[in-house]
């Protein structure tokens, strides 16, 4: 099984160690990774945007590029919602090739836990650790349209694939917030066309990881964090960010707020 | 009133949300709402069956509305009401001023009914000559205020109780300064009772209507609805179509779902049953208002939005609600769902409204009647593309996007000169005001190189 790595733009150019600790985890476990170098973005900033006309190449060009693969896994459970839920607006009912994208296009996440089924992580043969206070934000798109864990609206009992993967992490001391799952105000756009209510959102989330006493706030959405860092960096708030993929992968806590 | 001929939600939500005071104070009472549904809606077991249920009532309700309507006509008339039909606002209101004429009527209570603030109806009665008195305590706060409720169930919701004060010392004679809830209570009662026994018509809202019985139900909490029907021997009920439910065993489920999900109470105080005119003394008016419902019903992507109970849920829990507060939104309905409902009155007025929404997903999960409140606010931003609404700061920039993200080698060119600007140009140069990410939030520290660079190197 060849698994093709969808890195999201922003990560590509901005975040590209968290594509790197992504790759060698799947690596490390045994996953044949490629990443088509053709691939650019999902579409989601112009489909958001409601420009339709303009998100249409994009997604039928990103099918394209995936489709040959058996599965492809992606960091980010907002794009990985894209594909999922919001590509049927831009091709026929039955395009094999967008079926086949569409089913097969997971949040990380998921694929370790539902197709994969890890049960342990190790590098080279230890076991990986996070010795740090931790906070987990759940990004909208993965907790409210992909489900990787129970959303505080619904009476619904789900795994939290996020915090169970992140278990398997030792030394990892989770810190509770008082709003579990509260939008962090990104948004993809709505960040620039709505920037005062993102901000206020966004301190309000950043105040509340910080009040719970966490280090770090991890999470499966990149996105969510870079705005976040953004308001963090801004404020010099006393915590730090982190795609869960970096903690997976073993990589170790960088403190860039240090005194 | 609407001021301004296009909403702009993020400059009307500015003032609002950048008070240091107000914005925190707004979201953390709207929280302890949405808390107390949470505890409410996990107490019971069935919960998420009672949403699909009333979900499926409602699209049955809505695929036969003309016939259920026929129906509550048919009912309510042997029952002994009248029920008038109105195409739209004004026909609404002018058949109630009809009603208050044909009385030699000038005094109005009227009880909560978001369906008369929609059609304007205090204004034109007011501008007629009669005198109108919202008798829900909040509703009474904000018109004493020559204001517009701004949420749904908590019309004064973005008042502190130091403005209601200083409101009822200067409009009810109580005490300057005074902010004790009990008093200014008290003080409401003491006022309200006045005018209840002097109001000559009951004008109430309509929670549901059965098509079975030809009766209908309204909820409050004050009571008041049943003071302002019961006194005078005229009762006008206005209620939206969609209001209709089949049968009355289709209540117990709406009935369960609606306090809990509007203010965490297992049950409004007074739920209160109406069939019929009270005696033989008394008139029961009936107007069923359509105002834009049929043309709703007639999409395919908004028609769920009919289910709505206004319950309110969904501003409760929407982030962007409660921090811009509901007059941010300039539309009788404010929140997620008044995002919907207003572009289809007016899509060029309130075509900023389907944005002012980070589709954080809260709305469909908490909304008792599942409407899929986020992705109707998706689906109405590609209509407003459609329709060609869209600023052109945005068209522009999402065409250029997609040129770009059409091309690897441009895409990554592009990356390259941001990252590269990034590291060169000093920081004032790429944060200032213009730059709107970066009014309150810094740019990313850019990275040496992409990760398609790296894997270049590193994986071939």
């Amino acid at each position: 099984m060849t698994v093709a790595l969808f890195v999201p733009c922003y990560l590509d150019q901005f975040y590209p160690e968290v594509a790197i600790a992504t790759l060698e985890l799947l690596e490390r476990l045994g996953v044949d990774v490629v990443f088509p170098p053709e691939q650019t973005c999902c579409g989601q900033p112009m489909a958001n945007t409601g420009c339709t006309a303009d998100c249409a190449p994009v997604a039928r060009r990103f099918v394209d590029i995936f489709a040959p693969f058996d599965s492809i896994v992606c960091p980010s459970g907002s794009c990985t919602s894209m594909v999922r839920n919001h590509y049927d607006d831009y091709f026929a009912e039955d395009d094999d090739a967008f079926l086949h994208v569409k089913q097969r296009t997971f949040d990380l996440c998921e694929f370790l836990y539902d197709e994969l089924q890890i049960q342990e992580l190790k590098i080279e043969g230890q076991d990986v650790c996070f010795p740090h206070r931790v906070s987990l934000h759940q990004s909208c798109h993965g907790l409210r349209e992909l489900r990787l864990g129970p959303s505080s609206e619904n009476m619904t009992v789900r795994d939290n694939k996020v915090r169970q993967l992140m278990n398997l992490v030792k030394d990892v001391e989770w810190c509770d917030l008082s709003r579990p799952d509260e939008c962090c105000g990104f948004g993809g756009t709505f960040a620039v066309n709505e920037a005062d209510v993102s901000a206020a959102m966004g301190r309000d989330r950043v105040a509340d990881h910080v009040g719970s006493g966490s280090e770090v706030i991890v999470s499966a959405d990149m996105s969510c964090l870079m705005h976040l860092q953004g308001l963090i960096r801004r404020e010099k708030s006393p915590i730090e960010v982190m795609h869960v993929a970096q903690v997976l992968a073993g990589r170790k806590l960088k403190k860039t707020n240090a005194k | 009133m609407n001021m301004l001929p296009i909403v702009d939600h993020p400059a009307a939500a500015r003032p609002f949300v950048t008070n240091p005071d107000r914005a925190p104070w707004h979201d953390k009472a709207l929280w302890f709402v949405r808390s107390k549904r949470d505890k409410q809606a996990s107490s019971v077991p069935e919960w998420e069956y009672l949403r699909s249920l009333a979900s499926q009532i409602k699209t049955a309700t809505i695929a036969n509305l003309g016939d259920y309507l026929t129906e509550f006509e048919r009912n309510a008339t042997a029952l002994g009401a009248v029920v008038h039909w109105a195409a739209d606002a004004e026909e609404h209101n002018r058949i109630v001023l009809k009603i208050l004429r044909d009385h030699d009527t000038h005094r109005i209570v009227k009880s909560k009914s978001m369906l008369t603030e929609e059609c304007g109806l205090n204004p034109f009665l007011e501008a007629n000559g009669i005198d109108v008195v919202d008798t829900d305590l909040g509703e009474r706060i904000v018109q004493l205020r020559h204001e517009t409720p701004s949420h749904i169930v908590l019309p004064a919701i973005h008042l502190k109780k130091e403005e209601v004060g200083e409101t009822f010392h200067e409009h009810l004679g109580t005490d300057e300064g005074a902010a004790d809830p009990k008093y200014l209570t008290e003080a409401a009662r003491g006022h309200l009772r006045d005018k209840f026994l002097a109001g000559e018509v009951g004008i109430t809202g309509v929670n549901f209507a059965i098509a079975e019985t030809g009766g209908f139900v309204v909820c409050t909490n004050e009571g008041n609805a049943d003071l302002g029907a019961s006194l005078p021997n005229v009762h006008i009920a206005c209620m939206g179509i969609e209001k209709l439910v089949p049968r009355f065993e289709d209540l117990a489920v709406f009935l369960r779902l609606l306090a809990r999900s509007a203010t965490g109470q297992p049950i409004t105080t007074y739920t209160s049953h109406f069939h019929g005119p009270r005696d033989s003394h008394s008139e029961l008016h009936i107007v069923l208002v359509d105002n834009g419902r049929s043309r709703l019903r007639q999409s395919d992507a908004f028609r769920d939005a009919l289910h709505c109970i206004r319950c309110g849920a969904c501003m409760n829990t929407c982030p962007v609600y409660r921090r811009s507060g509901g007059h941010s939104y300039r539309a009788t309905i404010p929140g997620p769902i008044g995002s919907v409902l207003s572009p289809t009155r007016d899509s060029s007025k309130h075509k900023s409204l389907p944005f002012a929404c980070s589709l954080c997903g809260s709305c469909t999960d908490v909304c008792p009647v599942k409407i899929p409140l986020h992705h109707q606010l998706l689906a109405w931003r590609k209509e407003i593309g459609n329709l060609k609404l869209l600023s052109y700061d945005k068209r522009i920039s999402m065409k250029m996007a997609s040129l770009l993200f059409r091309s690897a080698r441009l895409f990554s060119f592009a990356g390259w000169v941001g990252r590269a600007s990034l590291k060169v140009l000093p920081h004032w140069a790429t944060h200032h005001r213009l730059n709107t990410w970066t009014i309150a939030r810094e740019l990313p520290e850019p990275p040496k190189e992409s990760f398609r660079h790296w894997y270049a190197k590193n994986r071939k």
